[in-house]
């Protein structure tokens, strides 16, 4: 399935990305290095709200290590070195103190679905739970709410009392964008989402993306070029840890670009 | 073709050591039921007799008269089920929250060397042979509990408790803390991801998800617990009595067979009432593990 034009089409009235205001995220000479093996070197970018930003590049190109910097999940992983500067609306993410508030506002989709071993409405509640909502009905109307968003719902609301790992693969990742969503997170981080789950749930995460992009800013880590093609209005191409190209997605699909490597890539001749 | 055929008839090395390898794991395998069967098969038989004909089971479990010696012998095992229960149990007071804490420390908070010593220690600890645990009991706790507290005795149940919670303290943290690695790193980066902190992880995710190992951890003390008898014997005091306070002198069923089994006649009263005893530690152990492993299923279930 090839969509001729390239990012998500305007849905509803939505205004589309707000590259007049300022960047909700500013990267400046980013380098991350593990030990002595650089993974990220100087990376400079930013990204505005309300866009679906692709980042594309071959395995070990620096994607996700781009991302868990961006939520400090860097300090998860000792030898994880960042320097540089990331702001996000403005702010040094080191100057947040709370290191877990930042992260609250920034919902995490992984590559393979992380069920936590709770039940389906657990899962969802969990955060609701954590900003100290307590309130069955107003969990309730959380939990229906995201699980309707992430195109779940359905399938899932004679369930909500069994385990998400109980879950079909696709179901699972779904899950996780549900409670994503339930952190009504000002951003949304996606690497490579859809690994483990079949096409046409794929493209139902993908509709469910578009309608999104109203409310939040997204950065989609793929290693499905379409896919960064269908969805997102910018896109970037990570390669060994450089950022060879960064534009709008339909500048890079339409062979405008200077790099014959991100062409190269994109018309799958290496990968 | 006929080649092919003949090759795939033929047993070669690999096949003999593929069965061979098969055979001694099945006996390795079935070794354990057997153990447990014998051991079991062999204490009722010694018990049995003395069960069906000189017990008053009445006396048994509601007297505190153990006067096997006496010319008109009572067997009344209440205080010795009391007193390996409120050792137990004092032991598990003071251990439980110890070692989960220990296990947490070493699980989710400490890192390279630190984690490495306090493993390395911990699991030293649970080297240390029960007579000489027994020997802390009776030369250093012992005087000690005496001054601290203004007590004419200080064998009892504190003494035997605290001694026997530091010898389950360290199998309970090495499995608590086997536990808690066990559960995948990817729940804590989803967890951490959703704005959890390092506690509510912990609290609401990773105790949750090893609770199983957990439970485990905790009966294989209890365990610990009712089967040591050494330190026990030496820290208790090994006085039949109903214990009021912890200061309390106290007998435990494990203490009462290893001091006396030395001095019965086979096959007399005495004998049989001793493996009784055993019976009664048997079952005990059991149900214990029986009710882990249903409590295990039922979380499982669901």
């Amino acid at each position: 399935m090839v969509d001729a034009t390239s990012g998500a089409a305007p849905l509803n009235g939505d205004p589309g990305p707000r590259y007049d205001e300022a960047p909700i995220i500013e990267v400046r000479d980013l380098t991350i290095s593990y030990g002595r093996t650089p993974a990220l070197r100087d990376i400079t970018l930013d990204i505005y709200r309300h866009e679906i930003f692709g980042i594309i590049g071959p395995a070990n190109s620096g994607k996700t290590t781009f991302l868990r910097a961006l939520n400090r999940m860097d300090e998860f992983n000792p030898g994880m070195d960042v320097d540089g500067t990331i702001r996000i609306n403005g702010k040094d993410i080191n100057d947040w103190r709370n290191v877990y508030a930042l992260r609250s506002r920034i919902g995490v989709v992984f590559p393979l679905p992380v069920g936590l071993p709770l039940t389906v409405y657990e899962n969802v509640a969990f955060s609701p739970r954590l900003r100290g909502i307590r309130k069955k009905a107003q969990l309730d109307e959380v939990v229906e709410r995201c699980l309707t968003r992430a195109a779940l719902w359905d399938e899932v609301k004679d369930r909500l009392d069994s385990l998400g790992s109980l879950l079909s693969g696709g179901q699972q990742q779904r899950l996780t964008i549900a409670r994503a969503l339930s952190q009504e997170p000002e951003l949304l981080f996606l690497d490579e989402f859809s690994i483990a789950v079949d096409p046409v749930t794929t493209m139902r995460i993908e509709d469910v993306l578009k309608e999104l992009r109203s409310e939040l800013t997204i950065v989609l880590v793929t290693n499905l070029v379409q896919q960064a093609r269908r969805l997102a209005d910018r896109t970037a191409f990570f390669l060994t840890g450089e950022l060879v190209e960064i534009g709008a997605t339909e500048d890079l699909f339409e062979r405008k670009v200077e790099d014959e490597r991100t062409t190269g890539y994109i018309e799958g001749r290496f990968g | 073709m006929a080649a092919t055929a003949a090759a795939m008839d033929r047993r070669d090395l690999a096949w003999y050591t593929d069965r061979a390898a098969r055979v001694l794991v099945f006996i390795g395998g079935i070794s354990a039921v057997v153990f447990i069967l014998g051991i079991f098969v062999f204490v009722t038989k010694e018990g049995l007799d003395f069960v069906f004909g000189a017990l008053n089971l009445r006396e048994f479990f509601t007297s505190i008269e153990w006067r096997p010696t006496s010319n008109n012998p009572t067997y009344g095992a209440l205080a010795l089920i009391v007193g390996t229960a409120s050792v137990t149990g004092f032991a598990m007071l003071c251990s439980v929250p110890l070692s989960l804490g220990a296990a947490l420390f070493i699980a989710e908070f400490a890192t390279g060397k630190t984690r490495e010593t306090l493993k390395i220690l911990v699991e030293m600890l649970a080297a240390i042979p029960s007579v000489v645990w027994g020997f802390v009991g009776m030369s250093i706790m012992h005087p000690l509990i005496i001054r601290i507290f203004d007590v004419p005795l200080g064998l009892g149940v504190l003494n035997a408790g605290l001694i026997l919670g530091l010898m389950a303290a360290p199998i309970m943290t090495t499995i608590a803390e086997d536990a808690l690695k066990a559960v995948p790193d990817t729940y804590r980066e989803a967890a951490e991801a959703l704005g959890a902190t390092r506690w509510e992880v912990i609290l609401k995710v990773v105790i949750p998800a090893s609770k199983n190992g957990l439970l485990a951890a905790v009966l294989l003390g209890v365990g610990r617990g009712f089967g040591e008898t050494m330190a026990v014997l030496m820290a208790s005091g090994h006085a039949i009595n109903l214990p009021t306070s912890v200061f309390d002198s106290v007998r435990a069923l494990t203490a009462t067979i290893a001091s006396e089994l030395g001095d019965t006649v086979y096959g007399s009263d005495h004998y049989g009432a001793l493996f009784t005893l055993g019976i009664l530690l048997f079952l005990v152990t059991f149900v214990i593990n029986l009710t882990a492993d249903v409590v295990v299923r039922g979380i499982r279930k669901k």
